[in-house]
């Protein structure tokens, strides 16, 4: 069935499509309302989990690592400052490999104090060791959790469902909503190997010695290298039964691009707006939509990025004393294959800064236009 | 901003105040248009609501997937829920010059120097069907209607499905009001 809705409410019915037992959560904009539905689906019983409240995301998180490591399916959602309060045991989750979904809502970290939008909240928790996704739309919301639950819990692995703030989270548009009998079939109850049981006692993550600390987190690497075939197989059997397919990168009209944007969430979306547009006036512009962080997808990116066609970088987030977050790490995995390829790097939208169908105009003729002064930032739309 | 658009996408602004229900006049809208078999996209002013100060609300419409997610600065269709907007210059700068204007207001207003619009009185309307209080009338719906008469492209009975899934109490009283402003809408030139 389709109906409008937002896409807060997309995170909230694919979470209950998802059958999940414990959801705990703390209320922070833009992602409250996420929190309000699954409290209101728990207490008239049409979600049978138990929604547990907490005084802080701290709390939620470590709310959820308890009752995962009973094997149970859990979930939380939370934005910015909220995230960063659970930046300590994000790095538990994945640690003690536990199958954890988290929608972060995107949005700016103060100061100064802000409510809308940017990436740097979710993409500043790159080396906690969850799984990073980023949606343009609701439908991908909904699919993308559900798709999250099967993918953490095949890798034992937890996972950070994003999409933002407002231009996304507050949008209604049109869903279509699977049958529960059907998400059932594609993600049966999670059966975990190992669990907190007090009939079969045991030790979880605790103290561990030098001898054995680094081989423990070389299997979390190998988990993250094996992501890709999992995430793959897993997009595979979702389309098979719902008809709809996903990949960690998306090119659109990259073919024969004299310029192409690399962007994601609703950037990205405005930005094919806009190169369908310039391709009607016949300029060559194309689009790479990283829907993937972690792992970064090094062999699908490495297959679409070409020495004869231009790049920019567009980041919706700032590493301040470096500058793009994703311009970084796509320069990483150039540099590690040996390819040369020059990116241009543009900073954009922070803060809910709108990006528009001019600014990526702008962006893609100056990438177009480049003739080689590669090292500044920059800065789309600052003001004088 | 000028050639923003696609062909088929019509981009619509509701201009209220806060507590008026701009926000969800949009929604309600944005779901009469998807059962007309439209793509929808309908988001508020990204902010935070405060009871009295100004709130807009948005609503594309396509005959595909709406892939552009700006704000709209350019408005074919401007829903006016409170008539004194007209006078600031968020309402000039947010439509096209020649946008279609759906305004509540009970007589023509000198503030749109002789511009043509739709005018219904709104504010009447929802107090005679009990909707909010006399200080503070709940518009949207009757505004609703006076935006299908206008519009022409959307069945009432579309939009009245719509309001009734929207409004969250006296659904009877609000689809009255819907059908009452519909039949009282006029344009003036």
């Amino acid at each position: 069935m389709k109906r409008v809705i937002s896409g807060n409410e997309a995170a909230s019915l694919a979470v209950k499509l998802s059958r999940v037992q414990v959801i705990s959560a703390y209320p922070i904009t833009p992602q409250t309302t996420i929190a309000e539905k699954l409290s209101e689906l728990c207490g008239s019983g049409e979600l049978d989990a138990k929604f547990v409240k907490v005084e802080s995301e701290h709390s939620a998180m470590a709310t959820l690592i308890g009752a995962s490591s009973t094997g149970v399916r859990t979930f939380t959602a939370t934005s910015a400052q909220g995230l960063a309060l659970m930046h300590e045991l994000l790095f538990w989750a994945s640690g003690a490999r536990l199958p954890i979904v988290l929608v972060d809502v995107n949005r700016a970290m103060a100061a100064p104090w802000t409510i809308w939008c940017d990436q740097t909240d979710s993409l500043a928790q790159r080396d906690t060791g969850f799984l990073q996704f980023y949606c343009w739309s609701n439908q991908e919301i909904l699919d993308s959790v559900i798709c999250a639950f099967k993918i953490a819990e095949k890798l034992l692995l937890p996972c950070m469902v994003c999409y933002d703030g407002f231009y996304i989270s507050h949008t209604h548009e049109a869903v279509e909503i699977p049958e529960q009998s059907d998400v059932d079939k594609f993600l049966p109850p999670r059966d975990a190997e190992y669990r907190l049981d007090t009939k079969d006692p045991r030790t979880f993550s605790g103290g561990t010695l030098p001898a054995n600390f680094m081989e423990i987190r070389y299997k979390l690497q190998k988990a993250f290298e094996k992501a890709p075939d999992v995430i793959n197989t897993t997009y595979g059997e979702f389309d098979k039964l719902f008809g709809r397919s996903y990949s960690a990168v998306e090119p659109y009209y990259t073919d024969d691009a004299e310029a192409v944007l690399l962007a994601s969430g609703s950037a990205a979306s405005t930005a094919f707006h806009a190169i369908r547009k310039m391709r009607q006036s016949g300029i060559k512009a194309g689009l790479l939509r990283l829907r993937q962080f972690r792992p970064f997808p090094e062999k699908e990116l490495l297959s679409y990025l070409k020495p004869n066609i231009k790049y920019g970088v567009l980041d919706r987030d700032l590493s301040p004393g470096t500058g793009g977050v994703i311009a970084q790490e796509i320069r990483a995995i150039l540099n590690r294959n040996n390819v040369r390829i020059d990116i241009n790097e543009f900073i954009a939208g922070l803060g809910g800064r709108d990006i528009t169908v001019d600014n990526v105009t702008e962006i893609l003729l100056k990438v177009r236009d480049d003739k080689g002064d590669k090292l500044q930032i920059n800065w789309v739309g600052l003001k004088n | 901003m000028a050639g923003t658009n696609s062909p088929g996408l019509k981009e619509i602004t509701v201009f209220g105040r806060g507590g008026q229900g701009a926000v969800i006049a949009a929604e309600a809208l944005a779901d009469a248009y998807f059962r007309e078999g439209y793509h929808v996209q309908s988001f508020p002013s990204f902010g935070v609501e405060r009871r009295g100060a100004p709130v807009t609300a948005f609503l594309r419409i396509d005959n595909e997937f709406i892939f552009l997610r700006s704000m709209i600065y350019n408005a074919d269709i401007g829903l006016v829920l409170s008539p004194d907007i007209v006078k600031g210059p968020l309402f000039r700068q947010s439509l096209k010059d020649n946008a279609a204007i759906v305004i509540n207001s009970p007589a023509r207003l000198p503030e749109l120097d002789g511009r043509s619009a739709w005018y219904v009185d709104a504010t009447g309307i929802a107090v005679s069907h009990g909707l909010g209080s006399k200080a503070q009338p709940l518009v949207n719906t009757a505004m609703l209607g006076a935006f299908a008469k206008a519009a022409g492209n959307l069945k009432l009975e579309n939009l009245l499905r719509a309001v009734e899934e929207s409004v969250p109490h006296k659904v009877e009283n609000n689809l009255r009001a819907v059908n009452e402003a519909y039949e009282s809408t006029v344009s003036l030139g």
